[in-house]
């Protein structure tokens, strides 16, 4: 049943997506212009993203975010499905101390967990380097691959597994070829939530980097810092689209029900987070 | 191989205690050490003294947090708090219609919710460069009100304290919509129904009906807005021009080019202090159960 | 060379200990020049301290060790001509990663956080002091570095640095401030126009920097710049946070864009940035205002956890060459303390008064000095006028 909307509650609706899109989407028109300075459109040109390639410091960055994802990601997602699953199904003694810590990574800002990290390398005589980033980006990403491995067990339909148990396959069976299964989309939502966090994280990686490991957010910091430019747009315009690509993955992901191909019970998009 | 999975599932079957911890085990060590102790490293360092040119001297010192009492620092607290409750207020003002007009979009439902979605995971850097691309003297909004005539000169956006709330609202408004929605989509409207049937009011309806039961969404869009706010550092810094610090931005100085480590880092005790009272409020408020409700970030 | 020319070289030379006061006073009057004149001049610049001899340079063959096959430099933002690295990769077949930052206490930060990888730094000469007192330079191998002969002697064995144990001279300046010519007429000699003028009202910027920004409101109050009088320095405190009502951000080297497009009137800023931002609008002025400013020499050293020391040293020698000297300062318009380099480089900056100032301009200039315990002091003024 369709309830009536007031047009001034959709039309204040309407202003609020293009205050959301509209700075981002200027962005993208503007990093097409030939104009250097000023924001006067004086033509079409592809100059600004030749210039990118150009530039071995945005090229190693993104060389550098990528491979800090990838490592971040499987092993946040590893470790972070573990910890789900034995929330999720075994009686814990302590429970609360471990919802504790895990509640932890989501609530300390940003800036603190920055910090606190540069202060126990620089405690431990611990190099900065790639594995400094990949280690703070694995601490601050397990809590969040639990929430939606979390939100996606308490979702799952148990019966699968128990009449897989009753005939007569043990544990480990069923864990790899019914639980799994069953658990994939929300595994590779999370991860999908963990790659896009440790790519686009800049605060956290900007304390725990080293000497040559500027990822592409420390590198775009630096230009944004240095000046507007649309070079900057360029990049930009390269990371939305980038994000939109995992968006679109991720909320895939999340719809699909199952890798088996009986269909389980449809959910709402709840393992998106919140 | 069979005869050590066999005699593998024994011992699980046997020790349940077992199982749990070796899926619990290495994921709680990553945190602990690399999470829990690093925290407890910098709360140690906020008692120390600091070096002559940085650094740490170890002695035990209350200096740092008596400096933190200092007026001038007290205010940049203020100023953090402030901003980040006037964002937090701005947010659930704008950010609770359109959640409601979401829920009530039917075949739209999808789309707009993506649409929501989509800021959410794009970088903070790419958003905050675009507002500066937007707010500069020579940016976009001043170019066209120039040209269109409408102002003879450039009004002065950026590098001011409203620049920094525009950037903190733009950045946090997803965090509060999909929340909000996620508990105004639960609403059992037959209880609308009723209130209407009982000859009550569209406002007093919402404000009776509507706002009570989706009161667990708009606390837990609060909490996201606001604590996130609290710990900002990119908005200030680039919207702000250096110009209004934050509690973030003081402790990235600290730890950076001030060099000042021990008042660093009992600032950053100071604002988890902080974070910590309000999610103790929040769960006292909402119930233990509530967690839940807020899900991920 | 002009007779001011050379007279102006021998002062700095007593400034810096190099040369005794009989023997400026006897150069002086060979040059025609009285002698009460002499020492009244000589009387006018900054007073200098006592430094040891020493045999500027190593002569000898090139060190001919292996070179590491990376180099790892931290730089000064824009600090460096476009060609210096790539052809320094070409030649040595070093591959370099360049990093760059905004300020001396910037710089100091991330070593003192254990960024260890990076081979070569660039700190000011106070800075040179402060890092040398924490054992983070390495010692230099004055064998691997055959060019340091061409340093001009003025640059040799600095107060800060005597024997040339740490630090080689890499460029030098003055920072007073850059202003828009076309867009600010009048009291462009003075501090007043940052601190005091309300028509600017966010048009202004100061550097990110806190010796420089606080160096500035001390002279613009008539204080040395190295003083530690706490009165001195509460005063400049405050008339920089009253400042804050006028003031459009601090930024350091990207304020030039800004300057170009106008969003910015006035910026205090170094000589070459200027310049570098001249050269891109010819509207943009120069000036060392008359209560006076810094004076400043930048470094090249080795930390002394550089993993790719040869290298570094040998970039260092590089850098030391006639040619590439010249190219580096011709780009940057800063100072050159290369003599072999000075015939290279350009008619125009070797005349420009605001690139190599004259006397009676430089006495009124003054050099950082570490300032010891005080730089807690300075640190915190810092952090209060930004938090204000």
């Amino acid at each position: 049943m369709k309830r009536r909307l007031p047009g001034w509650l959709v039309a204040l609706t309407g202003l609020g997506f293009i205050f959301l899109h509209l700075p981002i989407l200027v962005l993208i028109v503007f990093s097409f212009n030939a104009s250097r300075f000023s924001v006067h459109w004086t033509g079409f040109t592809l100059d600004w993203y030749l210039k990118l390639l150009d530039s071995p410091l945005l090229l190693r960055g993104l060389k550098l975010s990528l491979i800090i994802a990838v490592a971040a990601t499987l092993l946040a997602t590893i470790l972070g499905t573990l910890l789900a699953l034995a929330l999720a199904r075994h009686r814990v003694k302590g429970r609360q101390g471990l919802e504790g810590l895990l509640i932890l990574p989501i609530v300390t800002p940003e800036i603190v967990v920055g910090i606190s990290l540069l202060v126990f390398f620089t405690f431990l005589h611990y190099p900065l380097g790639v594995s400094s980033v990949v280690i703070a980006h694995v601490a601050f990403s397990i809590s969040f691959v639990v929430v939606v491995v979390l939100a996606r067990l308490h979702g799952m339909d148990r019966s699968l597994e128990e009449a897989a148990l009753n005939l007569g396959a043990d544990e480990v069976v069923t864990f790899w070829k019914v639980t799994v299964p069953l658990l994939l989309p929300g595994i590779i939502a999370a991860g999908l939530l963990a790659f896009t966090l440790s790519f686009d994280d800049f605060l956290i990686t900007f304390f725990v980097a080293g000497v040559g490991s500027s990822t592409l957010p420390l590198v775009v910091y630096s230009m944004v810092r240095l000046n507007v430019s649309p070079t900057v747009n360029a990049i930009s315009t390269i990371i939305v689209l980038a994000s939109t690509l995992t968006v679109m993955l991720a909320d895939r992901f999340t719809r699909s029900r199952t890798a088996l191909p009986a269909g389980a019970r449809p959910k709402a998009a709840a393992t998106l987070p919140a | 191989m069979t005869r050590l999975r066999a005699g593998a599932l024994t011992y699980l079957h046997t020790h349940r205690h077992a199982a749990a911890w070796s899926l619990l085990g290495p994921g709680m060590f990553w945190l602990t050490i690399f999470f829990l102790v690093p925290l407890l490293i910098v709360f140690a360092y906020s008692f120390m003294k600091r070096g002559l040119y940085g650094g740490i001297e170890l002695q035990f010192t209350l200096e740092s947090y008596r400096r933190f009492f200092d007026p001038l620092y007290l205010d940049i607290f203020k100023r953090t708090f402030v901003l980040s409750v006037l964002t937090t207020v701005i947010c659930l003002v704008i950010g609770y219609p359109m959640a409601y007009v979401i829920a009530g979009s039917g075949k739209w439902k999808d789309i707009l919710l993506f649409l929501v979605i989509l800021p959410f995971w794009t970088s903070l850097l790419v958003r905050t460069y675009a507002m500066i691309f937007l707010m500069r003297d020579t940016g976009l909004i001043n170019t066209w009100l120039m040209d269109l005539g409408v102002i003879p000169k450039p009004i002065t956006m950026l590098y001011t304290e409203p620049a920094v709330v525009v950037g903190l609202v733009y950045g946090s408004l997803p965090f509060m919509i999909l929340p909000v929605y996620a508990s105004i989509e639960k609403l059992d409207h037959s209880l609308l129904e009723a209130a209407e049937v009982l000859g009550a009011r569209p406002a007093v309806r919402f404000l009776k009906v509507t706002v009570p039961l989706t009161l667990p969404g708009i606390l837990a869009g609060c909490l996201l807005v606001f604590i996130p706010a609290l710990g900002s550092f990119l908005g200030p810094d680039l919207l702000g021009g250096a110009k209004h610090m934050m509690i973030g931005n003081l402790v990235q100085n600290q730890f950076g080019a001030a060099r000042n480590w021990p008042f660093g880092s009992a600032v950053s005790f100071m604002l988890m202090g902080v974070v910590l009272i309000s999610m103790l409020i929040y769960m006292r408020v909402q119930g233990r159960e509530a967690l839940g409700a807020m899900g991920g970030p | 060379m002009s007779d001011l020319r050379r007279l102006e070289k021998l002062a700095r030379a007593v400034e810096r200990g190099r040369l005794t006061r009989r023997d400026f006073l006897r150069e002086a009057t060979a040059l025609g020049i009285g002698l009460s004149a002499a020492a009244q001049f000589l009387a006018a610049c900054a007073k200098g301290e006592p430094g040891e001899k020493q045999a500027s340079g190593g002569e000898g063959a090139a060190a001919s060790a292996e070179l590491e096959k990376e180099l790892n430099v931290y730089n000064w933002s824009d600090y460096i001509a476009k060609e210096t690295i790539p052809n320094f990769e070409k030649e040595f077949g070093v591959k370099v990663i360049y990093d760059v930052y905004e300020n001396n206490e910037e710089m100091l930060a991330k070593i003192q956080a254990g960024a260890t990888g990076y081979d070569i730094v660039v700190p000011t000469d106070y800075m040179v002091t402060i890092m040398q007192a924490q054992g983070m330079l390495a010692e230099l191998d004055h064998a691997a570095i055959p060019n340091l002969k061409n340093l001009d002697p003025l640059f040799v064995s600095p107060p800060y640095d005597p024997g040339n144990k740490h630090s080689v001279a890499y460029q030098w300046g003055t920072t007073g401030y850059a202003y828009r010519g076309d867009k600010i007429t009048g009291g462009t000699d003075s501090w007043a126009l940052l601190f005091t003028d309300a028509k600017l009202k966010g048009q202004i910027t100061m550097l990110d920097d806190s010796r420089e920004a606080i160096n500035a409101a001390l002279k613009f109050q008539g204080h040395s710049l190295n003083t530690t009088d706490e009165a001195a320095l509460q005063d400049a405190k405050k008339i920089l946070i009253d400042q804050k009502k006028l003031l459009k951000a601090y930024i350091s080297a990207p304020v030039k864009a800004s300057l170009i497009s106008g969003d910015v009137w006035a910026a205090q800023l170094w000589s070459g940035d200027t310049f570098q931002a001249q050269a891109e609008n010819d509207q943009i002025q120069y000036t060392i205002p008359k209560e006076g400013c810094t004076l400043w020499t930048d470094n090249l050293c080795v930390l002394s956890t550089a993993p790719h020391k040869r290298a570094a040293m040998a970039f260092m020698d590089y850098v030391l060459r006639p040619d590439v000297g010249a190219a580096i300062s011709n780009f940057v318009a800063y100072g050159t303390p290369n003599a072999a380099a000075m015939p290279l480089i350009d008619e125009e900056a070797r005349t420009n008064p605001a690139v190599y100032p004259p006397t009676e301009v430089l006495s009124r200039l003054e050099f950082n000095k570490d300032l010891g315990e005080a730089t807690r002091v300075w640190d915190q003024i810092w952090t209060e006028i930004k938090a204000a």
